[in-house]
């Protein structure tokens, strides 16, 4: 035995510590390799992860209201819907500013469609509403226009307004009322669109030079016009009426159109004032429904879970949760029909593929190569091909039809509905995926000695003792690995059951791609398709715990 | 040395076997013939008299076959025509070569020999039953071949396609494939979308296969877990979610989003197999080029590529298959201009249902043949080339 001493730590060639050497190459070699995989691994977290984030996202956004109604939805936070009276008239009032913008960027009725999914015919409410609105303070108006010829002058509002040359400027007013109109518009608004409103007038007229504001960032960006040439709208001198009549005191005011302004303070205050909440109920009685103002509050937050709601055949009411009408109740039973099916097919993979994965793993490994091909080739062949295949073989005209009506087994008249139902998508589902639930199987089965059946069976089992008691339970595997391949991909499926499926055959799968394109109820669609990547992404998990995602093979 | 049995069957047990197995051919031709009652008697009787007649008196096999396989067809062409020979060609080998195997006790000749009959019927009962689950995995791609030469707009076998007549096929639904603007141009789009998308899809991925690959990766399982997720995540949620976010960014419906989706979902495929090849890739290799004073990248090109490029050729090939039979993303992402072939498919079997579809079924099928091949192919290269057995 050698005597060792002890001279501090190891060192390498250089001089410094081995082990610090060692640290240092294994953080280069570590860092070499996430070099390798970041180009791919951004790729993908931008090209794909970023979408399905997306879509998560979306499946709780509703800024649209509070976008759309910004002042409104502020009103009617202090609202009570359990009294089921209706909102007082500041919220009427703000309701009136809001849908005026919002009809004058035509964004009234998106609003209507979406809360038309919470409450059947707001739709119609707000596309009446948009088209009627300037019927409010109509006679107001005329009587301040035929006060004076210079309130329908636009040289005469814009002096106003801005103050006249060299006047103080208000550009966070103007900034504040970009930000919120380009929440409703989309549009990008410049820090200079050729007009800022005067200090002066902004202090003195609030609601005015905020109405005026908005027209003037509304008529230079989204039409392209030069605020200065353009005659306000109605909702601007209602604005003004407005302002005049809450009592403003003018005397300090010495800007230009001080003497108008004087005149029709009188006028103003002389006027019956403006019954916002009749003129809204003129024009829809619907906004007499307290309900639809629930609505309306119930969906102001920026985030909901109503999609969710929804898509579970439930909705919001002041009272919490409860389930839909009876007769509106359809994604459940999609949702059943779905799992259902996936688990027919799955069953049926499994019942089909269990005998071919044993006799590809226990025949010679030349027959086996052979007949894998036949194996390989639908998996391998587009599944556009093999879809419009089944399409030939199921239809009532088709080849399975006219066989079966050949040989007599059925008459004419009699021809097999094969398509357009649940058998259609099932049949033509197990051909699809049953290379998947074949290919795992095999691998899994040809690890399995056959030494162990002969075994048992020179110990005195019988065939189906063999088979059952020491083959079967080694095979468990693979039938595991290939059922969940095969669920997962069944559960999401849309091109076979769209084309196959008819009414009765079709997955949640086609219900989101409907939304998508057909119904543009994102958010349900949204909604839907997180719920079903949540159950996927479970069932991948678990696959990944039991087979490892690793050992997925292909061919 | 084998000590199988394999002896003569009394004529007791060939002919009735061998007679059901007629009647049921005979349903098939008495139907066609009119009667399928007929046909089955007369099948049943013809083929059970077949097998006493050369099993007991002329047992002369080469003989017999020959008489058989002629004697059908020629019945068979004097019934049924064209069509009726070929079918009783294939009967009348078949059933010469049934009757000897039978009764020769041919059949016993790869079972041990201690199988009871009942295990022996079991045996060839799970044959006949894996052939089934075959033919139901094969039919529906082979009967679209012929459906494609249909002369008819029909989506069925029409009685002269069935007669073999010449006016019954013709080569229209392919002429209209090559001459129809739509699927030309939908053809155009899938070829210059699925190569574009597998480059990208080929090139990120091998790269970070090489570096998934090597012995020290932080977060490893979580890396590949959300590489792979293209492939798991359902098609519909991927569109949905692609076709809002690249709204957002204003690729949807233009062409490089439809490239960049489709390489997100080629690059598991690429992943997949080229890890699997880098696994049995030996290390030493690098470390001698390495040490023989090679610069990594040369390393890379001139030792690592060629040993691992079946690997990255089979990834790509799934990668450009993926890219191109992909239809539910391109249906959302793309707009009318990035049609592509499936796309045109989808809309052909939803609306305006037409047997074009079966041509560009028949011609795909013939590319997914080829391609299947090249595959099969570079993974037995790949794997003399690794050292491992040819499988």
């Amino acid at each position: 035995m050698s005597v060792t001493t002890d001279t501090g730590p190891v060192l390498s060639a250089d001089g410094k510590p081995l082990k610090r050497s060692l640290n240092k190459a294994l953080r280069a070699q570590k860092l070499r390799a996430l070099a390798l995989i970041a180009p791919l691994l951004i790729f993908v977290l931008v090209t794909f992860i970023a979408p399905i984030a997306d879509m998560l996202f979306r499946s709780v956004e509703n800024q649209i209201v509070s976008n759309t109604m910004p002042r409104t939805t502020a009103e009617l936070a202090e609202w009570d819907s359990d009294t089921s009276e209706l909102p007082g008239d500041n919220v009427f009032e703000a309701l009136y500013t809001d849908i005026f913008l919002a009809a004058e960027a035509k964004k009234h009725t998106r609003l209507g469609s979406r809360l038309n999914y919470e409450q059947p015919g707001v739709s119609s409410m707000f596309r009446s509403t948009g088209r009627n609105v300037d019927e409010i303070g109509e006679d107001q108006i005329k009587a301040l226009e035929d006060l004076n010829g210079a309130w329908e002058d636009e040289t005469f509002w814009f002096t106003l307004m801005t103050g006249g040359d060299g006047a103080e400027g208000n550009p966070s007013l103007l900034k504040q009322q970009a930000a919120s109109l380009s929440n409703l518009t989309e549009s990008v608004y410049p820090a200079d669109i050729g007009f800022v409103p005067g200090q002066a007038i902004s202090d003195l007229l609030p609601q005015t030079a905020s109405a005026y504001t908005s027209f003037a960032l509304f008529s230079a960006v989204d039409n392209g016009d030069v605020v200065a040439e353009e005659e306000p709208w109605a909702a601007v001198k209602l604005a003004l009426i407005q302002d005049l009549r809450s009592g403003v005191d003018l005397s300090s005011y010495s800007g230009p159109g001080a003497a108008e302004l004087a005149e029709a303070q009188d006028l103003a205050t002389s006027l019956p004032p403006v019954d916002f909440k009749a003129g809204f109920i003129d024009i829809d009685e619907e906004w007499a429904d307290a309900e639809n103002w629930t609505t309306i509050k119930m969906y102001s937050p920026d985030f909901t879970s109503g999609y969710f709601l929804n898509a579970v055949d439930y909705q919001k009411t002041p009272d919490g949760f409860a389930p839909r009408p009876e007769d509106e109740q359809i994604y459940n039973t999609l949702f059943q029909r779905t799992l259902f099916m996936s688990l027919m097919i799955m069953g049926s993979c499994i019942l089909l593929g269990y005998p071919i994965a044993y006799l590809l793993a226990n025949l010679p490994m030349r027959t086996a190569n052979l007949l894998m091909i036949l194996v390989l080739l639908p998996f391998w062949t587009s599944l556009l091909v093999r879809t419009s295949a089944w399409k030939v073989m199921l239809q009532q005209q088709g080849v399975i039809n006219d066989t079966l009506v050949w040989l007599g087994l059925i008459d004419e008249a009699g021809r097999l509905v094969m398509i357009n139902n649940q058998f259609g998508t099932i049949v033509a589902m197990t051909h699809i995926l049953l290379p998947f639930m074949i290919l795992p199987m095999y691998s899994v089965m040809s690890t399995i000695p056959q030494t162990y059946v002969r075994a048992a069976k020179s110990l005195g089992a019988t065939n189906w003792t063999a088979f059952w008691r020491v083959y079967f339970p080694q095979s468990v595997p693979g039938i595991g690995a290939g059922s969940i391949l095969v669920f997962i991909l069944a559960i999401g499926y849309y091109i076979t059951p769209e084309i196959v499926g008819g009414t009765t055959g079709t997955f949640i799968s086609n219900r989101i791609a409907y939304h998508i394109s057909s119904s543009l109820n994102w958010g349900l669609a949204a909604a839907l398709g997180s719920i079903l990547l949540v159950a996927v992404l479970v069932l991948y998990w678990a696959y990944d715990k039991i087979v490892g995602i690793d050992n997925v093979k292909l061919g | 040395m084998t000590v199988t049995i394999i002896q003569p069957k009394p004529i007791s047990f060939v002919a009735p076997v061998v007679g059901i197995a007629g009647a049921f051919a005979g349903l098939f031709v008495g139907t066609a013939q009119g009667s399928a009652l007929i046909g089955v008697i007369g099948g049943f009787v013809l083929t059970a008299a077949l097998a006493f007649l050369w099993l007991t008196v002329l047992r002369n096999e080469r003989i017999a076959r020959w008489v058989t396989t002629l004697g059908m067809a020629a019945a068979g062409y004097l019934t049924g025509g064209l069509m009726g020979g070929l079918v009783g060609l294939i009967f009348g080998w078949l059933f010469g070569w049934f009757i000897f195997w039978l009764g020769e006790g041919r059949y016993r000749a790869k079972l041990p020999p201690y199988t009871t009959p009942m295990q022996v019927f079991l045996h060839f009962g799970f044959r006949v039953l894996c052939g089934l689950i075959f033919f139901f995995l094969i039919t529906p791609i082979v009967v679209v071949m012929p459906l494609s030469f249909n002369a008819q707009d029909f989506f069925t076998f029409t009685p002269e396609m069935l007669r073999l007549d010449p006016e019954g096929y013709s080569l229209k639904h392919y002429r209209d494939f090559f001459t129809n603007s739509d699927w030309q141009q939908a053809m155009w789009n899938s070829l210059s979308i699925a190569p574009m998308a597998t480059f990208l899809s080929v090139s990120f991925g091998t790269l970070a296969a090489i570096g998934l690959s090597s012995e020290h990766v932080p977060f490893r399982r979580a890396i590949m877990a959300i590489l792979i997720s293209p492939m798991i995540v359902p098609l519909i949620i991927s569109a949905a979610g692609m076709y809002f976010f690249y709204s957002r960014l204003g690729l949807q419906g233009t062409y490089w989003g439809v490239v960049l989706a489709h390489a997100a979902l080629g690059i598991p495929f690429v992943i997949i197999t080229v890890t699997a090849t880098l696994v049995g890739f030996d290390r030493s290799l690098t470390r001698a080029a390495a040490n023989m004073g090679a610069n990594p990248v040369t390393t890379f090109f001139r030792v690592q590529m060629p040993l691992i490029l079946p690997g990255v050729i089979s990834g790509g090939l799934f990668a450009f298959i993926t890219s191109f039979d992909e239809v539910v993303v391109v249906l959302f992402v793309g707009s009318a201009g990035q049609k592509t072939l499936p796309w045109q498919m989808f809309i052909g079997l939803r609306e305006q249902i037409s047997p074009t579809i079966l041509a560009v079924a028949t011609i795909l099928v013939t590319l997914s043949i080829l391609l299947l091949s090249t595959v099969e192919l570079l993974r037995r290269r790949s794997e003399r080339l690794r050292g491992l057995s040819p499988g």
